[in-house]
C-alpha cells in the first residue's frame, strides 16, 4: 500500500543540482516561458481578478460590503465555527487513525486505508444527498429526530456533517505515513519506561508529529472554510440562516450583485493565500 | 494478523474503535443511505431514471469534459513540473508555491472568476469572445474550470520523481548518442509514466465530483452545460429523491471505481520502486 496519496500532495526537497541546465538556451527560455505562461493565465490572473473585481468601486465601497453587511458577517461566523468544528473533528480522527493504522497490524488494514480515502473522489453533492436521505423529513433518521427536537438539517450539525464528510482524509493521511515513517520505537521505549498510554501520546508522539500535523490542520481549514457542493444542498438555500462565506458568494452573485459577491470571495482567497504562506513555510521547516 | 504491538503498545482497541465509529458515522453510513436509496428502485425504475436524455447528457458531458480536463492538465503539469524541477530561473518558487493554489481556493471563487474572466467583457473574454471561443456559460467553460481545480495533482505527483531521477542514464544515453528529445522520449518518460498516469487518475477521480466551480462558469443549461453534480441538486430542490438517489448511485460507483485504479496505481508505482 502506497502512502503518497492525493492529500499529501507536496513539492519535493529542491536538489541542489539541475541537471536541465545543460539543456540549450532556447529550449530552456521556451519551456521556462510556457510554463510560467500556463501558471499565470491558469492561476495568477484569476487570483488577481479576484481583487480588482473587489476594489473596482473603492475602498470604501469594497469595506461596506464585507463589514457592514450583516448577513456577510453572519457567513464569516457561521464559516469559522463550522470549519473549527469539522477540523477538530478530523483532527481527533486522524490521531487515532494514524496511531492504529501506523502502529498496529490488523487484518483488513489496507482496505481502512482506501476507505479512508474515499471521500476525497465521492462528489460533494452526493455527499450532501446523503445526509438529506439520512436526516430529511422524509429521511431515514429524519422523522423520528424532528420529532425529538433534533434538527440536523438547514442547521449547524448538517453543515459540520458534510464539512467533515469532504475534508475527512486531510488530517489521517497526513499523519499515517508520518508515523509510519518515525516507527513505534520511541514510544515503545517510553512505554518500557514506564510511562502510561497517554503520557506517551502527548510527551512522545505530539511533539514527534507536531510539524505534519499543523500541515495537515491547514490544508484541512482550507478546504474546509471554502466548501460549496455539500452545504449547498444541506442548507437549502434558506435566506440569511445558515449560510457560509461561498453560499454568500454564490447567493450575493445570483442577485447580481458582482462588487458584493467578489468582496466576499477575496476574503475567501485572502485566506486561501496565507493558507498556502504558512503551508510553504511548514514545509521549510519540517525538511 | 495478530496485532504487532499491541502487548506492549497501548489503545489499540480505542484507537481503531474510534477510528471505525468515526469512519462509519461520517463517511459509511451515509453513503449507504444513497446505496441503500439507489437500490430500493427497481431495475427499470433505475434505468429509466439514468437514462433519461437529459441524465444522459449531463453524463456524457461530466464524464468528457473531467476526461479533457485531466489529459490538459497531465500536459501542462508535465511542463511545469519540468521547468520547476529541472530549471533555475527567478521567481520559481513563487510560481512553485502558485501550483497549490486551486487547493487552496474555495472552488465557488475559482467558478466566480473564472465566470467574470471569460465573459464578453472580462479580461480574457473581450479578446477570445469575438473570435468565437465563449469561454464562460459553454462547455468549455466547463473545461477550463475543472483543468484549474484539477491541476495540481499532475505536478505534485510527477515533481518528486522528476527530481528523484538518476542522472546517469541520461548521460550514459547521451554518450551513447542520443540527442536530448531522444532522451526524453526514450530514457526519462517511460520513468514518468505512473506518476503521469496517478495524476491524471487523480485530476480525473476530482473532476468527475466537482460542482462548486462549474456551477458559476457552465450556465447550467440542459442538454448543454449541465452536469451530472448540477442535475443531482436540481432533483433535490424539487424532492425528487428516488431520481437524485440514482442519479448519485452511478457517480458512487465511479467514485468506486476511481478509488480503486488509483489504488492499482500507486502500488504499481510503489513496485515500481519511486
Amino acid at each position: 500500500m502506497a502512502t503518497e496519496t492525493a492529500t499529501t500532495l507536496r513539492p519535493p526537497v529542491p536538489s541542489p543540482v539541475r541537471p536541465g541546465q545543460k539543456d540549450p538556451l532556447f529550449v530552456r527560455c521556451l519551456l521556462i516561458g510556457a510554463a510560467m505562461t500556463v501558471i499565470t493565465l491558469l492561476i495568477l490572473v484569476p487570483v488577481i481578478q479576484v481583487f480588482t473585481e473587489a476594489f473596482s468601486r473603492g475602498v470604501p465601497n469594497y469595506l461596506s460590503n464585507v463589514l457592514g453587511d450583516r448577513e456577510t458577517l453572519h457567513a464569516i461566523g457561521m464559516t469559522l465555527v463550522v470549519a473549527g468544528w469539522a477540523v477538530l473533528a478530523n483532527v481527533i480522527f486522524g490521531l487515532a487513525a494514524s496511531w492504529a493504522i501506523a502502529h498496529f497490524h490488523f487484518r483488513g488494514r489496507t482496505l481502512l486505508l482506501s476507505l479512508i480515502d474515499l471521500p476525497f473522489t465521492v462528489s460533494p453533492v452526493v455527499a450532501g444527498l446523503a445526509l438529506v436521505l439520512l436526516f430529511g423529513a422524509h429521511g431515514y433518521f429524519g422523522p423520528w429526530l424532528i420529532d425529538h427536537g433534533v434538527h440536523i438539517l438547514f442547521a449547524m450539525p448538517g453543515l459540520i456533517l458534510a464539512t467533515s464528510f469532504v475534508t475527512f482524509p486531510f488530517i489521517a493521511r497526513e499523519l499515517i505515513p508520518l508515523m509510519e515513517s518515525l516507527g513505534p520505537d520511541e514510544e515503545l521505549a517510553a512505554v518500557s519506561l514506564g510511562a502510561s498510554g497517554w503520557q506517551t501520546f502527548w510527551l512522545v508522539t505530539i511533539p514527534n508529529i507536531r510539524w505534519g500535523l499543523l500541515y495537515g490542520v491547514i490544508l484541512c481549514t482550507a478546504r474546509a472554510v471554502g466548501e460549496f457542493g455539500a452545504v449547498n444542498v444541506i442548507t437549502g438555500r434558506i435566506a440569511g440562516q445558515t449560510d457560509t462565506l461561498p453560499l454568500r458568494v454564490e447567493r450575493l452573485f445570483q442577485d447580481s450583485n458582482m462588487s458584493g459577491s467578489f468582496a466576499v470571495a477575496s476574503v475567501l482567497t485572502l485566506l486561501a493565500v496565507v493558507s498556502l504562506v504558512i503551508k510553504t513555510y511548514i514545509e521549510r521547516k519540517k525538511l | 494478523m495478530p496485532a504487532v504491538n499491541a502487548k506492549v503498545l497501548p489503545g489499540f482497541r480505542l484507537s481503531l474503535g474510534y477510528t471505525m465509529f468515526y469512519l462509519s458515522a461520517i463517511v459509511l453510513i451515509p453513503l449507504g443511505a444513497v446505496y441503500a436509496r439507489g437500490v430500493s428502485l427497481s431495475w427499470d425504475e433505475f434505468w429509466t431514471i439514468v437514462s433519461t436524455p437529459r441524465a444522459m447528457a449531463a453524463y456524457r458531458l461530466t464524464f468528457s469534459a473531467s476526461l479533457l480536463a485531466a489529459f490538459l492538465d497531465a500536459l501542462l503539469g508535465l511542463l511545469v513540473a519540468w521547468v520547476l524541477v529541472r530549471y533555475e530561473f527567478p521567481g520559481r518558487r513563487f510560481f512553485d508555491a502558485l501550483v497549490d493554489l486551486p487547493l487552496a481556493l474555495p472552488t465557488a471563487v475559482a467558478g466566480l472568476v473564472y465566470a467574470s474572466l471569460y465573459a464578453p467583457h472580462g479580461w480574457f473574454g473581450q479578446i477570445l469572445v469575438p473570435r468565437g471561443i465563449e469561454g464562460a456559460y459553454s462547455r468549455l467553460g466547463v473545461v477550463l474550470v475543472l483543468t484549474f481545480t484539477g491541476f495540481p495533482f499532475v505536478v505534485r505527483t510527477v515533481q518528486p520523481v522528476l527530481a528523484s531521477l538518476d542522472p546517469e542514464a541520461e548521460e550514459a544515453a547521451a554518450t551513447l548518442g542520443a540527442n536530448r528529445w531522444h532522451t526524453f522520449l526514450r530514457v526519462i518518460l517511460p520513468q514518468l509514466w505512473p506518476a503521469l498516469l496517478t495524476g491524471l487518475a487523480l485530476s480525473f477521480a476530482r473532476a468527475l465530483g466537482e460542482y462548486g466551480s462549474v456551477v458559476f462558469v457552465s450556465g447550467n443549461i440542459q442538454f448543454q452545460t449541465e452536469i451530472a453534480p448540477v442535475l443531482i441538486v436540481d432533483q433535490l430542490e424539487s424532492h425528487s429523491y428516488a431520481e437524485a438517489s440514482a442519479l448519485a448511485l452511478v457517480l458512487l460507483v465511479l467514485s468506486f471505481v476511481m478509488l480503486a485504479v488509483i489504488n492499482f496505481l500507486e502500488r504499481w508505482r510503489s513496485g515500481r520502486g519511486n
